[in-house]
């Protein structure tokens, strides 16, 4: 019987493998890592925006020991937003095309714009936000550094409480316009991918929301766990109350992310279309690994009950802070993998539709996984060099 | 038999004559293949190209590829990588071969893009083929093409004629057009920008067909303007005929045409 079973198996696998056909220039995977590492970044920096605005605009006050610091984190990795995209171009040099002679048709053309805007947005919250402890620390400060912060305070000493008010009032309005461009930000990398027909995988009106859910959740998770680790090495004392909120806020997005990302799939499965079994054999062929074992099992379930079980149960100070930087770490790896699986797993899939490619990323190659190391660790430098000129947390600014 | 005689001797006797004569046969035959030659006027191939009244973006031209015609000799792919400088691994046209057996299984192949033809039979058939045909691949030159709506910068785009092309100074190398073409049919060339099947038209603009039409030996391969009602293509899409074109549900609008395509056929 057995033999009998294993011999059906087999003649369905040298079926499979003989029906199995890709279109000859569906071979090679064209949206490399720089691809998987673009939406990841902009995820970051839209969802560390929301945990500011939270705070800013929502007045969820335990948040505000971090609140100055998401957005000094936000903007470290909007600066390196862009890297991925030119490094991926063929034509970097004419990367600003795209905005003096835009087609208003393409998807595409609009990230420079909307890109653009965000950051005037957030560079302008940051320095007003910053204004007052910028012309303390201008007073304690000498020669160049005294020049850059004359600059970034727009030579402006005025701190009175009239002109605190009238900052107070454009911090609030700048974060208010900034939560829906950050929407729009993520929101449109995901139309991006949403809008191209092509592709089973990504052409599914719930791109977008997917993408900016997942957005929202890496955000929270980097700012949790870059909170965490930063006081710890530094040997400060952590707000326990704030990264309480923190997992909180994770795990509601967290909740409302996982459950489209799952209704998406099994919404497909139910109808069971011809476009379901282009699906079905990506996602039980070669992303089985990083979709179902590394994505859903490990990375969202696990992190699902740790988040439950933080956020339901009053656990102790020292438990609380021992899993919120690892289970925060695991949603990162989530979202990442989430990344991988849309950017590559959608090429791998041949527009055949009778079979898919491969895609194995090299360590040394243009676009290449030490690229892509480079490319995540330079926001962290970006974010030691900004915490040189402005102090991180809240509390310091009375001690300086 | 003494003529024979009489000739050998003559050649015996001015034997270094003879072979002055063949010296400088040969090194004029040298000269001609070194010096160009004026340019040789080729046929017009399609009619009134060359005229000159002839307004070429008043014109509308089809490609129409017959499924039944072609034999999977692979000269059309052979013909194509002569006429342009395509990397390895990459097509601008291509040729598959489908086998449908007797339990509706959809066998397809296209090693090396069928460029080197099908002179061997699939030995991994497990049951009995019901059967076979070859399909030509090139760009669909779609009416609404995904490629043009998703360029970013305008660098592929859509003639009056409505041939869609790409302006390699313009393009920036990103690859949304590869990702967007239902088709595949979409590459990066060598100059890091994206490249494709033009329906060679720089010959069409020259009267001439595209070279894969021109060298396809059971003309599987058509090309000529439906404006036109003298031409084959007018004639083709104006009969009755089993006509389709590829993954209609996309709604793009090709204007390249199948004659007797299967629904198998993505």
């Amino acid at each position: 019987m057995i033999s009998v079973m294993s011999a059906v198996a087999v003649h369905g696998e040298s079926l499979a493998q003989a029906t199995n056909f890709i279109f000859p220039n569906d071979l090679h995977v064209h949206w490399s890592l720089m691809i998987v590492l673009y939406p990841y970044i902009t995820g970051i920096v839209a969802g560390a925006f929301i945990v500011s605005s939270l705070y800013h605009v929502f007045h969820v006050e335990d948040l505000k020991p971090i609140a100055r610091f998401s957005l000094l984190f936000a903007l470290a990795f909007l600066i390196c937003a862009t890297w991925p995209l030119l490094n991926h171009l063929g034509h970097p040099e004419r990367a600003m095309s795209m905005m003096l002679t835009p087609n208003p048709t393409s998807a595409m053309a609009g990230f420079g714009y909307i890109y653009s805007a965000y950051m005037v947005v957030l560079v302008m919250e940051i320095l007003f936000i910053y204004r007052p402890t910028m012309v303390a620390l201008k007073e304690q400060s000498s020669g160049l550094v005294k020049t850059l912060y004359g600059l970034l305070t727009f030579g402006s000493d005025n701190v009175s409480k009239k002109a605190m008010t009238l900052d107070h009032k454009i911090i609030s309005f700048l974060a208010a316009i900034g939560i829906p461009m950050a929407c729009v930000l993520h929101g449109y990398v995901g139309f991006i991918f949403g809008g191209v027909k092509a592709n089973p995988l990504w052409a599914t009106p719930l791109m977008p929301l997917i993408f900016l859910l997942s957005a929202c959740v890496s955000g929270i998770a980097g700012i949790i766990l870059a909170y965490v680790m930063i006081k710890k090495f530094t040997g400060k004392k952590i707000d326990v109350a704030c990264v309480r909120t923190c997992i909180k806020f994770l795990w509601g997005f967290f909740i409302l992310d996982f459950v489209f990302e799952m209704l998406e799939v099994f919404t497909h499965f139910y109808m069971s279309t011809h476009h379901w079994h282009t699906l079905e054999a990506l996602l039980w062929g070669p992303l089985a690994t990083s979709y179902w074992f590394m994505q859903v099992k490990i990375f969202s379930v696990i992190p699902f009950f740790i988040l439950m079980f933080l956020s339901l149960v009053k656990v102790r100070d020292k438990v609380l802070l021992f899993f919120a930087p690892i289970v925060s770490f695991m949603i990162l790896c989530q979202v990442l993998l989430m990344r991988w699986n849309v950017v590559i797993g959608g090429q791998l899939m041949s527009k055949s539709e009778r079979g898919a490619t491969t895609f194995h990323p090299q360590w040394f190659e243009k676009e290449g996984i030490l690229a892509s190391i480079i490319i995540m660790v330079a926001p962290v430098v970006i974010l030691w060099i900004f915490g040189k000129l402005l102090p991180f947390w809240n509390d310091e600014k009375q001690t300086s | 038999m003494q003529d024979i005689q009489e000739i050998k001797n003559e050649i015996a006797q001015d034997r270094r004559a003879f072979i002055k004569k063949v010296m400088g046969g040969a090194v004029a035959g040298s000269l001609l293949m070194v010096i160009p030659a004026t340019a040789t006027e080729i046929a017009e191939q399609i009619p009134g190209m060359r005229a000159e009244k002839t307004v070429f973006t008043k014109k509308r031209f089809a490609f129409i590829v017959d499924v039944t015609r072609c034999i999977g000799c692979g000269s059309c792919c052979v013909a194509d990588r002569n006429e342009y400088d395509v990397p390895d691994g990459v097509y601008r046209t291509w040729v598959e071969r489908y086998i449908i057996d007797d339990q509706d299984n959809v066998f397809v192949d296209s090693p090396n893009g069928g460029t080197d033809g099908y002179t061997e039979p699939r030995t991994d058939i497990p049951n009995p083929v019901r059967d076979t045909f070859f399909v030509p691949k090139l760009c669909n030159m779609c009416e609404k093409p995904s490629c043009v709506q998703v360029c970013p910068v305008g660098a592929t785009y859509k003639t009056e004629d409505g041939f869609v092309l790409i302006d390699p100074k313009r393009c920036v190398g990103c690859g949304y057009c590869v990702q967007a073409c239902p088709y595949s049919v979409r590459y990066f060339n060598k100059n890091h920008t994206a490249d494709k099947c033009t329906w060679c038209y720089h010959r069409v603009r020259q009267g001439m067909l595209p070279a894969c039409v021109n060298v396809c030996p059971v003309q599987a391969r058509k090309f000529g303007d439906i404006l036109d009602k003298s031409s084959e293509v007018y004639k083709i899409l104006h009969e009755p005929h089993v006509i389709s074109v590829l993954k209609p549900g996309m709604g793009n609008k090709p204007s390249l045409h199948y004659v007797g395509l299967r629904r198998e056929v993505v």
